[in-house]
């Protein structure tokens, strides 16, 4: 395999480039791309019709910008939008049909898929830019009757199940990039639960951008039929380059009565050079419906990653006491730049949302934020809480907050909590006093600062994602 | 052990320390007494390391000049202080604090760092030798701790990391008195002939518990009386008027 290491490879480790043969869609965005997508994917005609209509909606929209974080002018026509290992353009049947340079790859990056050091208890749906290659563990949570592949595949499988709920929680011409997703999404992963079914192992998708000069349209859909349970986990890493990368993704989550979804993010996409030159726009629409009674998703993300990071995954809270969380840790060091935060919209009654949101600015960089809390005229006896504490490190970086709160209904509460601190002196001091180093210090303090949050993440993650937070603010305390 | 010549130290313009000399030698109990602003917390600073002080003078800690070493540095090497005010660390729990802290110093002397189970041992036999609950350790470091357990705690780590020269800066303050017994019989139970003690107090009243070798007088940046026990004793009764 030859990889291209980059220099300052040690700050981003998951920075290198396979060396493989693409398929590639024609450059830019255009009906001709769109039918090369779908044909390629061997969609049925319903898909493609549903993709073309998402196409000539996004003709008269207009693309944001309210948001914090400005960013050049993005050339839509100068960019792939599809783009897969020609080794993968048939999904690999077994495991020993993939294209060794990707088990490589996976493994690489801690994810390995073959069968003898898979990870202990957790499915994986290993998507490679524009292209699922692998979903390991199918065969086992097939006997529960559990559907866990690719959206490509579920499309062609499962049709009923995709017609039903795709863009029933985002709807096709919901804004700007959620509708060009809907025109182009390539790849991402698609669970079905059913009724009275605790999903028996940790689902995940690991997303890798590759390619240069692609952009990545991830479409994800997880349904959680009644009396239902799933965890599931994404994970995403992408090469260091100089150019600026679109992550554009929709993920929409439906739990039905009684049904609990717990999804959780660890993002860590190339965030670009301590200059601030290239990484990911990472722009990402996430929206989960509660839609039966006493039904729950929970959302736990932990961005360290990307450019520009700019996402509010968000609950509508349908069901009568179903209830709505959202637990997040965004950091951002250099010239990284987050605009995130949550939508927590209450509808049913008794319904109740969570968020605790924690922002870590260092550097240069910039975090915001945003959240909206509404609560409808009929959720009567609703709740919320919200609780917003930001840390900066040094003196150049930012941290913003603001809470947009509607409150429709006389009965219901909303609580509204944010503190913002500066790393503290006299904390750093008595850790150096203690035997700590500076790094080890700042490690400790700044998990501290996140438990709340760290401790939402599947067992075998948290791990992980503290060492994520630790690395991700190495030399920001001078 | 530790030998301090002519110190003086700056901060933000103002003069605190000038011209001060110790000496101290391994099995030592020295006592630092005197009036508010006379320099005391400043000492103990200054020899753990703390930042945003302008040093003269010469400190050496076993032939080794201090100045070269890092706060952290100075901690691996057996230098203790027990905070006046030891400061709260949202999020970060007690044991975890106290096993990252000792094994940074065992990491540093070129010892094994200790696993999970053999700490938990460890600590929990600490604890007990000072009554404190072990449900204390599982709370957040310092976070809502009464001000006679962040003196505990700060005890509890000193029996923990073993230094060699242990600074107690105004650790009786604020302590009733079955804390100050219990703070005091931890000090007790740890002195012995290789480490030394530097007592910062306001009061005799911890001498009564922890015999002090010598006790000096500072004021106005300065030690300006040096004796044994009995000086303690009689500047309880004639304040420190009467020598300054």
């Amino acid at each position: 395999m030859k990889t291209e290491d980059l220099k300052n490879n040690k700050d981003y480790k998951y920075g290198f480039i396979t060396d493989i043969e693409n398929v590639r869609s024609p450059k830019g965005l255009s009906e001709e791309t769109i039918k090369f997508i779908s044909n390629i994917k061997k969609e049925p005609k319903w898909m493609l019709a549903w993709r073309l209509k998402a196409f000539n909606r996004l003709k008269v929209l207009k693309e944001p910008d309210w948001q914090k974080p400005k960013y050049p002018k993005i050339n839509y026509q100068d960019l792939y939008y599809y783009s897969a290992p020609k080794s993968a353009s048939e999904k690999p049947k077994s495991l020993d049909e993939i294209d060794p340079k990707i088990l490589e790859t996976y493994k690489k990056l801690g994810i390995p898929l073959v069968e003898q050091q898979r990870l202990n208890g957790i499915a994986v749906d290993a998507v490679f830019d524009s292209v699922s290659v692998a979903t390991t563990f199918k065969d086992e949570l097939t006997k529960k009757g559990i559907i866990f592949c690719s959206i490509s595949e579920a499309i062609q499988k499962h049709p009923d199940l995709v017609k039903k709920y795709l863009g029933s929680v985002i709807p096709l011409s919901d804004h700007y990039f959620a509708t060009l997703n809907s025109a182009v999404f390539t790849d991402g992963s698609f669970v079905y639960i059913p009724p009275n079914t605790k999903c028996p192992m940790e689902l995940s998708t690991y997303f890798r951008i590759n390619a240069s000069e692609t952009g990545q349209f991830e479409r994800t859909l997880i349904i959680a039929d009644k009396g239902s349970y799933v965890s599931y986990l994404e994970g995403c890493t992408a090469p260091m380059r100089d150019e600026n990368q679109l992550h554009a993704a929709n993920v929409e989550l439906i739990a039905l009565d009684d049904a609990e979804i717990k999804y959780s993010t660890v993002q860590n996409w190339y965030p670009g050079d301590e200059k601030g030159v290239g990484g990911i726009y990472n722009f990402v629409t996430k929206r989960g419906a509660c839609r039966g009674k006493n039904s729950k998703i929970s959302w736990t993300q932990v961005e360290t990653g990307s450019a520009i990071t700019w996402k509010y995954p968000s609950c509508i809270l349908q069901g009568d006491n179903s209830v709505g969380e959202f637990y997040s840790i965004a950091i951002t060091n250099n010239y990284q730049k987050a605009d995130t935060g949550t939508k927590m919209i209450h509808l049913g009654k008794n319904t109740k949302s969570k968020i605790i949101s924690k922002g870590i600015s260092a550097g240069n960089a910039d975090n915001m934020y945003r959240g909206l809390v509404e609560i409808k005229n009929k959720a009567t006896n609703s709740r919320n809480y919200t609780q917003c504490d930001s840390l900066l490190m040094g003196n150049k970086c930012g941290a913003h907050t603001i809470p947009y709160i509607k409150n429709n209904n006389a009965t219901s509460t909303i609580e509204h909590e944010a503190t913002t601190t500066k790393i503290n002196e006299e904390q750093l001091y008595y850790c150096n006093q203690r035997g700590l180093d500076q790094e080890e210090a700042v490690s400790l303090i700044i998990n501290g600062f996140c438990k709340e949050v760290l401790q939402q993440l599947p067992m075998e993650f948290a791990v992980e994602a503290q060492k994520l937070v630790a690395i991700s603010l190495e030399g920001s305390v001078g | 052990m530790l030998n301090i010549k002519n110190l003086e130290a700056i901060i933000d313009n103002k003069h605190i320390l000038k011209g001060l000399n110790l000496d101290i030698k391994p099995g030592e109990v020295h006592a630092i007494m005197g009036p508010n602003g006379s320099g005391k917390s400043t000492l103990a600073n200054v020899l753990s390391g703390k930042n945003g002080y302008e040093i003269k003078g010469d400190i050496k800690y076993y032939g080794e000049s201090l100045s070269e070493l890092s706060t952290e540095e100075r901690a691996q090497k057996g230098i203790f202080l027990a905070f006046q005010y030891p400061v709260e660390i949202p999020g970060v729990n007690t044991n975890i604090f106290l096993r990252t802290s000792l094994n940074s110093v065992r990491k540093a002397n070129g010892e094994k760092e200790l696993d999970t189970l053999t700490f938990l041992k460890l600590i929990k036999e600490k604890a007990s030798e000072l009554g404190i609950d072990e449900k204390f350790l599982s709370r957040q470091l310092n976070v809502g701790f009464s001000g006679g357990e962040k003196k505990k705690n700060e005890i509890l780590q000193m029996k923990l990391l073993q230094p060699r020269l242990s600074i107690l800066d105004e650790t009786d303050s604020g302590l009733d008195i079955d804390a100050l017994r219990i703070v005091a019989d931890g000090v007790n139970s740890y002195k012995n002939k290789k480490n030394a003690f530097l007592i910062i107090t306001h009061y005799q009243r911890l001498l009564d518990y922890i015999k002090p070798d010598f006790v000096h007088v500072l004021s106005d940046g300065k030690i300006i009386k040096t004796g044994n026990a009995e000086l303690g004793v009689q500047l309880e009764k004639t304040g420190y008027l009467n020598i300054v």
